[in-house]
């Protein structure tokens, strides 16, 4: 099937790539841009390690076909850190040691991170079920929660 | 993925011509069903038509229903305004779905048209009617936890996966198509089917047709309903059964109207006519409640890993009355 040019915005940046219709997001930023922050894991839209940020909102790349990402704003773990600095989220996984492989982590910050947009302060509950479509296969979840609850911190000190 | 032609509608007329050029044609919302199916081989169309492009409103209509174009997102529905004041059970219902990523991706017309969740169609090892018609059902005689207690058949015991339909069916939602023989309307409860003797064929859609959007008339007493989904874990997980129920019950404490759908037991959304007729006119008590779950359960059938669920669902059903009646200062 022939490929098609797409044009996006990806961590700020307007690039362009030529994909074809049966590629997914997934295979999109690493085979073109090297970008391996969003990884495949089940392939079935269950585990959220493949999550990426589209128009501001998470999405399961395994299931996003490529082709769509056309004209959108794409941003990825590697888009956290601007101007060298990591995001108050990365900050708050890193002191709370909240990851042990760290292969679900850039899935469990983008997600963690739209979690506080929505609820400044979220409660146990709150984390464990908007963060419900994340797997850690290491279990790290107690430090996770942890890493959330002092990031909603770090964001409040930035925000004053 | 086996590669396929790929083509995004700007409307749906241009999306049903697209789906009149070949003959494996597929619609695609979010793609978190149809992309999941295609990666597993069992859905393998050669063109694949993109409909997000099209209209995705939510908007009043005159007498106080609310009409949501197909493309909205599942996210959309479950945090506007209106459909939570107006309709908490849908909210409800969407959030008790999936996880936060697949909600933002799902759309309505792909809810509705997802198909079953049954172990035995996902694997192409095994005997599937659904898959191929008359090569039996391996599920029967299978692992058979979160399948049919209700209107099920001996070709198939595979149940319909979405709680949002759940919800739509007790809201007497109407389902808006457009196909190449033009525009036409459907009850919800009348879009999908029961399996009998031709399970492959899930839903009254005709070949091409497109959902345009669903449309929710007003319901007034359903600002007081809910839904309840029971699952093997708490979070994102199918339901074995879930309720969606809006009660309306009067000062002396008596059913004025009712309204109960429940998820996870049929090949359908099943609306609990016989629950809702037992109701009617009746005091708002326990003891009714549970007269009504037998006469809804009463024709239900159990297989070997799920005849449990014959009785989860009456409890269910009672539970949910339960909280409802009492919300509305009736109930014992
Ligand atoms: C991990 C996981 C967990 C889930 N858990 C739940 C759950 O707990 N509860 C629940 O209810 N759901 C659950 N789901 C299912 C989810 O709700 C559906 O996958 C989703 O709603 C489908 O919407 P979509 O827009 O992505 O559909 P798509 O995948 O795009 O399409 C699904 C089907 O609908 C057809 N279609 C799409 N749009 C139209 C249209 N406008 N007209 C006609 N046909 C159309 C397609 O051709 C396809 O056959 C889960 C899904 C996943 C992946
Ligand atoms: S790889 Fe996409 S959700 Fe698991
Ligand atoms: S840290 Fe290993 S999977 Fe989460």
């Amino acid at each position: 099937m022939t490929a098609r040019t797409i044009h996006f915005t990806l961590n700020g940046a307007p690039v362009t790539a030529d994909i074809k219709p049966h590629h997914n997001l997934v295979e999109l930023l690493q085979t073109h841009f090297g970008l391996t922050g969003a990884r495949e894991s089940c392939g079935q839209g269950l585990c959220g390690c493949c999550t990426v940020l589209v128009d501001g909102r998470a999405v399961s790349g395994c299931l996003f076909l490529a082709v769509r990402i056309d004209g959108t704003e794409v941003v990825t773990i590697e888009g956290l850190d601007a101007g060298g600095k990591l995001n108050p989220m990365q900050e708050a996984f890193v002191e709370t040691g909240a990851f042990q492989c760290g292969y679900c982590t850039p899935g469990f910050i983008l997600m963690a991170n739209q979690l506080l947009d929505a609820h400044p302060d979220p409660d146990d509950d709150q984390i464990r079920h908007y963060l419900s479509g994340n797997l850690c296969r290491c279990a790290a979840y107690p430090q996770i929660i942890d890493a959330v609850k002092l990031a909603a911190k770090k964001r409040k000190t930035i925000a004053a | 993925m086996r590669p396929f032609l790929y083509e995004k509608a700007a409307d749906a007329a241009e999306a049903v011509h697209f789906f009149a050029q070949r003959a494996q044609a597929k619609y695609l919302g979010g793609g978190t069903n149809l992309v999941d199916l295609m990666r597993e081989n069992i859905e393998r169309p050669e063109i694949v038509i993109d409909v997000t492009g099209l209209s995705r409103e939510i908007r009043d209509v005159d007498d106080g229903g609310l009409v949501i174009d197909a493309g909205t997102k599942n996210t959309t529905v479950a945090s506007h305004r209106t459909v939570r004041e107006r309709y908490p059970v849908l909210a409800q219902a969407i959030l008790a779905g999936a996880s936060a990523q697949i909600r933002n991706m799902a759309t309505v017309g792909g809810n509705l048209m997802q198909r079953t969740r049954c172990y035995y169609f996902y694997d192409d090892a095994a005997r599937c009617n659904k898959r191929e018609r008359g090569k039996g059902c391996d599920a029967i005689e299978g692992f058979n936890r979160i399948h049919a207690i209700l209107g099920a058949s001996s070709h198939c015991v595979a149940t319909h996966p979405s709680d949002m339909c759940v919800a739509l069916a007790a809201l007497d939602a109407i389902v808006y198509l457009e196909g190449p023989q033009g525009a036409r309307h459907l009850r919800l409860v009348d879009l999908h089917r029961l399996p009998g003797d031709t399970p492959d064929i899930e839903t009254e859609l005709r070949a091409g047709e497109l959902i345009t959007a669903v449309e929710i008339p007003a319901l007034p007493f359903a600002i007081r309903s809910t839904y309840r989904k029971v699952r093997d874990r708490s979070s994102y997980a199918f339901a074995l059964v879930s309720v969606a129920a809006a009660l309306d019950v009067d000062d002396k404490g008596n059913v004025r109207d009712v309204r109960l759908a429940l998820g996870g037991v049929a090949h359908k959304p099943w609306r609990a006519t016989a629950a809702e007729q037992a109701l009617r006119g009746a005091p708002a008590s326990e003891e009714n409640f549970r007269r009504a779950a037998e006469a809804e359960l009463k024709d239900a059938v159990g297989l070997a890993g799920n005849a449990f669920k014959i009785e989860l669902a009456k409890r269910v059903i009672v539970n949910t009355l339960q909280k409802l009646a009492m919300e509305s200062g009736a109930g014992s």
